[in-house]
């Protein structure tokens, strides 16, 4: 593995001594009073801050968290055994609802998995499609998350209405490419659905060219501003050991201090052509999980400026693909990628019928969340709001 | 970084304030900065790829030309399953190649496009219509064949470039038909004629 980079030597700290620092000593403080009864709380499922339908029942302390039970399946639409009872091809719009910030990555994820099982190849220039589509999805992702984040830490939206607004023009690029904004369907096996418009090259590297600015201008925005760091600094501990043992993958993994990105251990599709690095966290808060994202953010960038610059030629599809009668022979397959959140899989047993005999999804965003009590403990209910938003989850993943 | 320890308390929040005034002046100074447009009154120009919901294509006669020869596939495919679809029969109960019935449930389709993608005859195509609100939730919801019939000049102001390649592709295709069929006629009177000595 190349180079990483380390976020460390970068970080900003609050002078000792101020309002701020007083808050952080404050929490670092062990316990609450002893006598004070246990307090069981619901959060949610209809509870702003909990980015879907999703429930905590917390045990407080006065304001400490001391259990923290998440309770998930409001959202459960039953994909995995409704994909087990329809052709291949008819399972690809509902990976668009998975992940619903995230449709291309699911779209890739899922055929990279049908792929291995049928034997296709997709064609250069739709590798190449692909891992375009891939890295603007990885940045609208990342951008909302930050937005998403910061707005539970309070900055009332503006910095999520700066991140909308740059996603919103990474949609009509999509719009443009596949008829829909989310829920693309873009993917097939084999390849894509249709050919890049004319223009387009051209106005996603505008896209590209344009965006450092407004992650300039996001980070000037936030990563020295006093409360965030205040909120964020220390909060949400997740060491080293922990994230490996509960299987975290994606900026979480990362933000911890654990080099591991799928796009460099696997190597799929055609990203072993590109160079780019992995950024590194230390301390595993959440001000390193926040901070990953914008190093994540440049590095998808260098790898659009590449392929967007190599952008061969040619067909879309493989020949040998076909859309009707589609029967890919019996066999057990795992394909994975590096989606936004984390590692996304779909491990398929085929048994040589039109649709699989077992269809099952990895899902980054509900491994993710397994570590939230672990990260909660000890914190205030405020806190345990922010760091549910660094874990980065959408209940179409977890429940699914 | 040396740039980015901090000096002053407050220096950051600052710095981030000074970015949300740029921010909040600069629409007043540059168009382009201006991101939404008011919707009812102006809207986005459409895009050539947009999708919405199918619709059946005809040429001539808005039934007895739809080019749907009820083969069923895309009803097979629909993942969640909003066609329904009964083939025509003539007295004698054969089944004859066009829909009885073509009903689309549009509160259950999510214009996927799969139809459009697996239909062999490019007789089903999307829409981009998307102001579609009604007041009642089942009926109007439910298109039959003749809300879904829609000519070829329609699907051609839609969708230009992709409906000129299926017109073209589609007198390819008859071209090499005729062809096809008049080889064999020639080929079987030529066979009948050197069997009949």
């Amino acid at each position: 593995m190349n180079a990483e980079v380390n976020i460390t030597s970068t970080r900003p700290q609050l002078p000792p001594g101020t309002v701020m620092s007083y808050h952080l000593q404050r929490q670092s403080a062990a316990g609450g009073d002893a006598e004070s009864d246990l307090l069981e709380i619901s959060m949610g499922p209809h509870h702003p801050s909990t980015h879907g339908v999703f429930r905590m029942d917390v045990v407080l302390d006065g304001e400490r968290v001391v259990r923290l039970k998440p309770v998930f399946g409001y959202l459960h639409r039953n994909h995995e055994k409704l994909a087990e009872g329809m052709t291949y091809l008819s399972s690809m719009p509902f990976t668009d609802r998975l992940d619903y910030f995230c449709s291309m990555t699911n779209n890739w994820a899922y055929a990279l998995a049908v792929e291995r099982l049928a034997g296709l190849r997709p064609t250069e220039r739709a590798e190449y499609i692909r891992v375009i589509v891939a890295e603007l999805t990885r940045l609208l992702n990342h951008a909302c998350l930050i937005g998403f984040l910061t707005h539970d830490m309070g900055t009332m939206g503006t910095p999520l209405m700066y991140a909308f607004r740059e996603r919103e023009k990474i949609l009509d690029l999509f719009e443009e490419l596949s008829g829909a904004r989310m829920m693309c369907n873009y993917m097939r096996f084999g390849g894509v659905r249709v050919d890049l418009t004319p223009g387009w090259v051209a106005k996603a590297q505008k896209l590209v060219a344009e965006f450092p600015r407004f992650l300039d201008e996001f980070e000037k925005l936030l990563t020295t501003n006093e409360i965030l760091l205040a909120r964020s600094q220390g909060v949400g501990i997740l060491p080293r050991t922990l994230a490996v043992n509960a299987s975290v993958t994606g900026p979480m993994l990362r933000a911890s201090g654990v080099n591991y990105d799928v796009r460099k251990v696997d190597r799929y599709g055609i990203y072993d052509r590109f160079d780019f690095r992995v950024p590194l966290g230390d301390h595993g808060d959440v001000y390193d999980r926040l901070m990953i994202r914008f190093l994540e953010m440049r590095e998808s960038l260098k790898i659009l400026h590449q392929a967007l610059r190599d952008l061969p030629g040619g067909p879309v599809m493989d020949p040998k693909a076909k859309l009707r009668s589609f029967r890919p022979r019996p066999g057990e397959v795992y394909g994975r990628i590096e989606a936004p959140k984390g590692e996304l899989g779909f491990y398929l047993i085929g048994d040589g019928s039109p649709n699989p005999y077992r269809y099952r999804v990895r899902p980054p965003s509900l491994v993710n969340l397994t570590v939230l009590e672990d990260m909660c403990l000890g914190h205030t209910v405020a806190d345990v709001v922010i760091i549910l938003g660094s874990v980065d989850i959408v209940l179409g993943e977890v429940d699914r | 970084m040396e740039k980015l320890s901090l000096r002053m308390v407050g220096a950051g929040l600052i710095r981030g304030l000074v970015e949300t005034a740029r921010n909040f002046t600069g629409s007043y100074c540059d168009p382009a900065r201006l991101t939404t447009v008011q919707y009812p009154e102006e809207s986005l120009p459409p895009v050539e790829s947009a999708r919405t919901f199918p619709f059946l294509v005809f040429d001539g006669d808005s039934q007895s030309g739809l080019r749907c020869v009820a083969c069923k596939i895309c009803e097979k495919e629909c993942p969640p399953q909003c066609i329904y679809i009964v083939s025509e029969r003539d007295e004698k109960g054969k089944v004859l190649k066009r829909p009885k019935v073509f009903d689309i449930d549009i509160s259950v389709c999510m214009g996927c496009q799969i139809c459009v993608e697996v239909c062999p005859f490019d007789a089903i195509r999307m829409d981009v219509k998307f102001e579609l609100s009604v007041f009642d939730r089942f009926k109007p919801l439910l298109l039959h064949k003749e809300d879904l019939a829609k000519s070829n000049e329609y699907y051609h102001s839609i969708h230009p470039l992709e409906a000129r390649e299926t017109d073209l592709r589609l007198a390819a295709a008859r071209a090499k038909q005729q062809s096809k069929t008049e080889g064999t006629k020639s080929s079987s009177s030529a066979s009948s004629t050197t069997k009949a000595p």
